[in-house]
């Protein structure tokens, strides 16, 4: 039954798109663009140009940036990139929250001109606030202060917080947070240090 | 006031603004703002402006020739006005083209240097001086005062914008940033900057309104090519070549976005 209500949508849909194009309305410059930005960029250090080949989740939040993403979609990409977090091996989620707290300082990592032997950190402080002392801190993401706190100290909590660190995309498609874990930005022991940082008790963020 | 204290000055104003908007959570471009507003005209972006004025009259390249014929889109030797109409279509080229690529079509048709020898060393730093940015700032500062007016009709303009807005929103890299993560949504900040949304028309307005602009940290006064090319490497995306038909569309979604508002620039930013 969901299948077949999918397959009629995305028929009307393709008719809808077929007749708009006849028309010369809402023409698609998807192509254009690309073919236009491979021109445009050149590799430098550590960036090179495959770095425009999107995936499935880049494609699609692209896509959808201005209008909404059907229900149906982003719920197929969450259960995608759910099913790709690599969960530790050990089953042990937190990391040590001081070095957790220097991951979210820094912003080093994978720009042209970073050295790719030094390790990347994750500037969580660019878009969320964590702990109290920390003034400068972003808007784009939530407030994190308290969030052990708020949340509980609970295995199930870690989990999630290390999946979310991980892959955020997994529980909010086209989420503005890097996928930290996916994309290889920080290690396993340092998803666990950031987890660290939001959910130990000791942690600056729950004081 | 002489160029070093006022320097000095503008760095320890920099400072002050940052002590300011931590204690306070005191938006950082109202503090900005003041202390422009206290400096009055004394924005070390004179100084290229100078300069970018002497390097248009001058004979220069294989041809020896100034650039005082160039057509910036208002007619040949039309300084006065002209960026507030780029980009645009030029009949000649029949591209798109912004401020800095029809410099580069200039030093080449008049001048006759090479297009690579135009297009090379686009950006300067504090002890390396660039006629790019001179000549950007110059013709800039020819616009201050005027209101942002780009046609965006002709077929190529129009495709141009479209393809901009892709760009805009086009997704990638390992963080997975566009444009849009840090410009689609108001009243963001990315740790005390604060972000202008550039989909929307007054922030569209003020932030493109704003560039160039001599920048206290860098010594520099930094052209919207650059502005585009270091946005692109805190996205994590490979370099944006210089005047690419990419940069440029990118610029015709931005100014166009931006009719309407007032050019002050060359301004002066932290």
């Amino acid at each position: 039954m969901k299948k077949t209500t999918a397959l009629a949508i995305s028929s009307a849909l393709a008719l809808v798109a077929g007749c708009a194009g006849m028309m010369g309305e809402e023409k698609n410059y998807d192509q254009e663009a690309l073919a236009m930005m491979r021109a445009s960029f050149k590799e430098h250090g550590q960036a090179k140009l495959d770095r425009l080949d999107q995936d499935d989740m880049q494609r699609l939040c692209s896509e959808y940036s201005q209008k909404p993403m059907p229900k149906e979609v982003s719920e197929k990409l969450e259960r995608e990139q759910q099913a790709a977090i690599k969960y530790p091996a050990d089953g042990k989620y937190l990391g040590d929250y001081k070095s957790g707290e220097r991951i979210a300082q820094s912003g080093q990592g994978m720009q042209y001109n970073d050295n790719p032997a030094n390790p990347s950190g994750a500037n969580c402080y660019a878009c969320h606030q964590l702990s109290k002392a920390e003034l400068s801190f972003g808007t784009i993401g939530p407030s994190l202060y308290n969030f052990g706190k708020i949340r509980g100290f609970t295995p199930e909590m870690q989990k999630y917080a290390y999946g979310k660190v991980y892959n955020s995309q997994a529980f909010s498609a086209c989420s503005n947070m890097p996928r930290f874990g996916h994309k290889h930005i920080l290690t396993e022991q340092q998803v666990k240090d950031v987890v660290a940082l939001l959910i130990d008790p000791e942690s600056p963020v729950n004081k | 006031m002489n160029r070093k204290l006022r320097t000095a000055f503008l760095l320890l104003a920099a400072a002050g603004v940052a002590v300011a908007s931590a204690q306070q959570s005191r938006s950082t471009v109202e503090e900005i703002e003041r202390y422009r507003a206290a400096l009055g005209d004394g924005n070390p972006a004179e100084l290229w402006e100078a300069r970018g004025e002497d390097l248009w009259k001058q004979k220069r390249g294989p041809k020896n020739a100034s650039l005082e014929k160039c057509d910036l889109g208002l007619g040949p030797g039309v300084v006065k006005g002209a960026y507030t109409v780029l980009p645009k279509y030029f009949a000649d080229t029949d591209k798109v083209q912004d401020l800095e690529s029809r410099l580069v079509t200039c030093m080449v048709t008049l001048q006759g240097f090479t297009p690579e020898e135009a297009k090379k060393d686009p950006f300067g730093g504090p002890s390396h001086k660039v006629p790019m940015d001179a000549l950007v700032a110059y013709i800039t500062s020819q616009s201050r005062g005027m209101k942002m007016n780009v046609a965006g009709s002709h077929p190529k303009e129009r495709e141009a914008y479209e393809v901009g807005r892709k760009i805009f929103f086009f997704r990638g890299g390992p963080h997975d940033f566009a444009c849009a993560t840090c410009h689609g949504a108001d009243n963001m900040r990315i740790r005390l900057q604060d972000l202008p949304n550039l989909t929307k028309t007054a922030d569209a307005q003020r932030a493109y309104g704003s560039w160039p602009a001599y920048r206290v940290s860098q010594g520099e006064v930094r052209s919207f090519q650059w502005r585009l090319n270091d946005c692109f490497r805190q996205q994590r995306f490979p370099e944006l070549e210089f005047v690419s038909p990419a940069s440029i569309a990118l610029t015709m979604f931005l100014a166009k976005n931006a009719n309407g508002g007032t050019f002050d620039a060359p301004s002066i930013k932290r």
